[in-house]
Formats: structure tokens, sequence, C-alpha cells
């Protein structure tokens, strides 16, 4: 297949126009779903193609462009995004946050603070807050026009009454700016904080549900929560047993069948950038040297 | 009658141009108050100017209805040129456009007229294209809002009543009218979520 005998960045003109103008009002209108036109694209659905249709409708030739999945620059929907665009629209990629001028995300904030004029690009399966409350799009929709959210503080109400604290951890909702409770996409309620007053543009692309969503630069974003019981971020307590850093979000890595387990930073880029810088953890005392068996 | 050759170029580069254009507005949007440049480089017929041509080249299309105020509907040069390069029909009714293209900003309608958008859909609303006298000089006016650090200032020659007619954003948010201002390659957005006020006011 000859990548020549496609449009810029694979969208032909139409699509991007139609992105363009939803991507626009959903700025004017932060944390309002704006329905879109979403078209097949030549991946699975739940592999980005939200992410990828709004990336394809902003990128230009002069764009440097990231890729991440759950923090990770080298995972395999990672890498095939970030090899689509290179062979679509002849982008340069980079695995450098700093570097980046757009980046897509799955699941995961970048640790590295983000900066005025780049923008973030996350891929959603589940744009609407409310759908696991309502099934109802109808019935959504006229909560939101409403701005009629109770139905959410109660399912957080009913964490305390069930678990003694608010359990959910990951897609914590968000109201936007003091108006629309918004779903900031799987990510873990760590990186919820990052969200408000960003430097950066923040845009949601869902594609199999035909919604794409945004978060102007300095924008007020909330994690929902009561007096009584604040909203807190959660990480592991152990520092990363690559590059030794206590403040970045953590996974559990299995390591063995009897237990053992190692945490790593989730962000690579965060974490490879720490062991350039010679911060170094407990298993990563001499990395450059193959450990010496038998 | 007028010719195909005779009408203005469209873009050269129409994919990288409406690209490059396409996020200026976008950043403008973002960024309300801020002035991008347009620099694609379009055929522009009167009385648009280099922005309002390369923002519909960018975005209209047989999707969205244009509304053209008295000023861009003297001679038919404006609307033919749109009609042949976006496709885009332009119609008589302003409650029901996607994009407004007022080039007479004195002469600017009550923006009830255009479309709101509905509470539910506020999405479906009519962005105005407004050509001013300047975005560089001119009176300064105090802009707040998303995406704004605290507050921007804006120097601009904009209608004496815009600052009222745009209050209605403020009462009826989530419905409202997004502006996108231009003079000659400036453009300045002022999206829904911006609150406009004389400086030092």
């Amino acid at each position: 297949m000859n990548a020549t005998a496609y449009n810029f960045a694979y969208l032909d003109e139409q699509t991007k126009r139609m992105i363009r103008r939803a991507i626009l009002k959903a700025i004017a209108i932060p944390g309002y779903q704006v329905p879109f036109a979403s078209r097949e694209m030549p991946m699975p659905y739940g592999w980005g193609t939200g992410g990828v249709q709004v990336t394809a409708a902003i990128l230009g030739p002069d764009d440097v462009l990231k890729v991440i999945d759950q923090g990770s620059d080298d995972t395999t929907n990672a890498i095939s995004i970030r090899k689509f665009f290179a062979k679509t629209a002849g982008v340069a990629t980079t695995t450098s946050t700093e570097q980046a001028s757009v980046i897509q995300t799955r699941h995961r904030i970048p640790e590295a603070p983000l900066r005025a004029g780049q923008v973030l690009v996350y891929q959603v399966p589940i744009p609407e807050p409310l759908r696991f409350l309502e099934p109802r799009e109808t019935e959504t929709r006229r909560m939101h026009a409403l701005g009629e959210y109770g139905l959410m503080h109660v399912k957080l109400y009913e964490d305390i009454a069930r678990f003694g604290h608010i359990a959910t951890s990951y897609a914590y909702p968000v109201k936007v700016n003091a108006r629309y409770v918004m779903d900031p996409s799987p990510t873990p309620k760590f990186d919820n904080p990052k969200m408000d007053d960003c430097p950066a543009l923040q845009l949601f692309g869902a594609g199999r549900e035909k919604r794409i969503y945004a978060i102007p630069p300095h924008t007020k974003v909330v994690s929902l929560d009561f007096e009584d019981h604040p909203f807190s971020r959660y990480r592991f307590d152990a520092p990363c047993a690559l590059c030794g850093a206590d403040d970045s979000y953590l996974d559990e890595i299995v390591t063995d069948d009897r237990g053992s387990r190692m945490f790593v930073c989730s962000d690579t880029d965060y974490c490879e950038g720490r062991q350039a810088a010679g911060h170094r953890g407990t298993e990563s005392a001499a990395p450059h040297k193959e450990r010496v068996h038998g | 009658m007028t010719t195909v050759a005779e009408l203005p170029a469209g873009f050269a580069d129409k994919v990288l141009s409406a690209q490059s254009t396409f996020r200026s507005v976008m950043d403008a949007m973002a960024r309300p108050g801020g002035v991008q440049r347009i620099r694609a480089q379009a055929g522009t017929p009167a009385p648009m100017m280099h922005g309002t041509a390369a923002i519909a080249l960018t975005l209209f299309d047989h999707d969205t209805p244009i509304w053209l105020d008295g000023a861009m509907s003297a001679t038919p040069d404006a609307a033919k040129w749109l009609k042949f390069h976006t496709s885009a029909p332009v119609i008589a009714e302003p409650s029901v456009c996607s994009f407004a293209v007022i080039g007479d900003a004195r002469s600017l309608p009550p923006l009830d007229r255009f479309a709101l958008g509905s509470n539910e859909y506020p999405d479906r609303s009519t962005t105005l294209i407004l050509q001013v006298d300047s975005l560089t000089s001119g009176p300064a006016y105090e802009l707040t809002g998303p995406g704004i650090d605290g507050a921007s200032v804006l120097q601009a020659m904009i209608p004496a009543n815009l600052l009222e007619l745009l209050a209605i954003n403020a009462t009826l948010f989530p419905r409202g009218i997004d502006v996108v201002l231009v003079h000659d390659d400036a453009i300045v957005a002022i999206p829904r979520t911006t609150r406009l006020a004389a400086y030092g006011a």
C-alpha cells in the first residue's frame, strides 16, 4: 500500500472540516460533548479511533507528535498510532513530553508539566459520565441541559456508604468551568488535578460514541467530592524501582509466581529522563551492566 | 455575468492552508483575546478581508448555511465566491445559519436573531465572523474566562454596542454566540464563555 495515495493525515478534507467545527464548538463550551460524524478508521474501536480523528484534524507538517498508552511510549497501541501518522502525515514523532506539540494519550496525563502551545488529545471510550447511572441518552442530555448532577453525587455517596471512602479510582468525574460534569476518560484520579488550570489545550475524542469535548487552557476543573470526604489522589506507597521517583504514578509489575512485585513509573518518558539524570531505584543500581549469572 | 476565471482564487494548497488556518482559529478560540495571524494565502472577494476568506475556505461547506450581512451582500461577489469555492448555501434567514459573515460591524443586528443553540444542543449555534477596523489599536478591553490566565487585554476598534450585545452570552450559557473578530490577516476569538469589559472600568 502506498501511503501517498491517502490525503495528508489520512482523513478527507470534508471530514476534517466537520471535525474542526466540532472542536471549535467544544472549546467554546468547555466540558460539553459535541456530537460529530465519527468515521470508520483503519483500526478497531477501543484503539483510539476518536483520538486519532481529532489528531488527524489538527495535525500539521510542523507538529511533533507523541503518543502514549497508559503512560508508555512503547506499547503496541502507541507505536502503531505514531507510525500511522508518521506514514500518512509525515510528521516528526518523539517520546519526549517536552518536545511534543501534540500528545495523543490513552488513560494518562504525562508527569512532566505541559506548557502553553501544546495540545493533549485524549482517547475516550465512554464520554458520558452519567451513562452507567442512566442508560438513556435523551435523559442524560436533559440532565446536562439542566445542570442536574444529583445522581452523580448519590453514586459517590454510595461509595462512601459501602466502602467508607470514595472508591472511584479512575474516570473520576470532574466539573468543568463550574457547569458541565465531564468524564476525564479512564485516567487514574491521580491525574485529575493536572487538568485544572492546565496551560495546554485538552481535547477529547470518542470514536464509537461519536463525541468530541474540550477543556481550554487555564480552565477551572474540579473533581467532585464532599466537604467531609474531600477528593484525594492515590498512588502506591513506594518509590519507582527504576528511577526512585516518589511523586509519580506507579504501575505494579508482578515479577514471579511467588508474590514478588515491583513498582515502576507508568510514564516511561519521565522515568527514563530521571534515570538519564542519574536517579536510581532499587532495581537499577547499574543498568548499563548485564547481571552475571552462575 | 461572472465567469469562473474572474473569481478570486481559493487556497493554492487546499490541505495545508486549511490546516494552518484552522490551527490559528483553534488557538484563537482556546486563548480568547490573543491575536492570531492567518498565514495562508487566498484570493479575497470584496468586501471580504483576507482572514475572513481563509476561515470560509477552511470551515464552510455544504453542511453549513451561511448568512451575509448587508455589506457582504451589497454586490453578489462574495456570495458567488463562497458558493463556488465552498458549496455552502447562502441563506436569508439568520436564525438557522452556522456562520454569519458581518462586513459592517456597525450594523450588527441583535444577537438573538442568530442561532443560539438549545440547552440540550448548545453547539447548534451561529459563529459570527465579524470584520472590524483594527485588532491592535483602539480602546482597551479586558477579557476574562476559560482560556485566559487571569485576564487579558485587547486593544481593538470594535462596535460600541458589542459589549452590550454579548451580554446575552452570560445570561444564556450554555446557549450563546461565538465571535471571531477579523482585521486583515489578524483574528481574535470571543467564545461565549469570555466576559468582555472596558479596560479599567
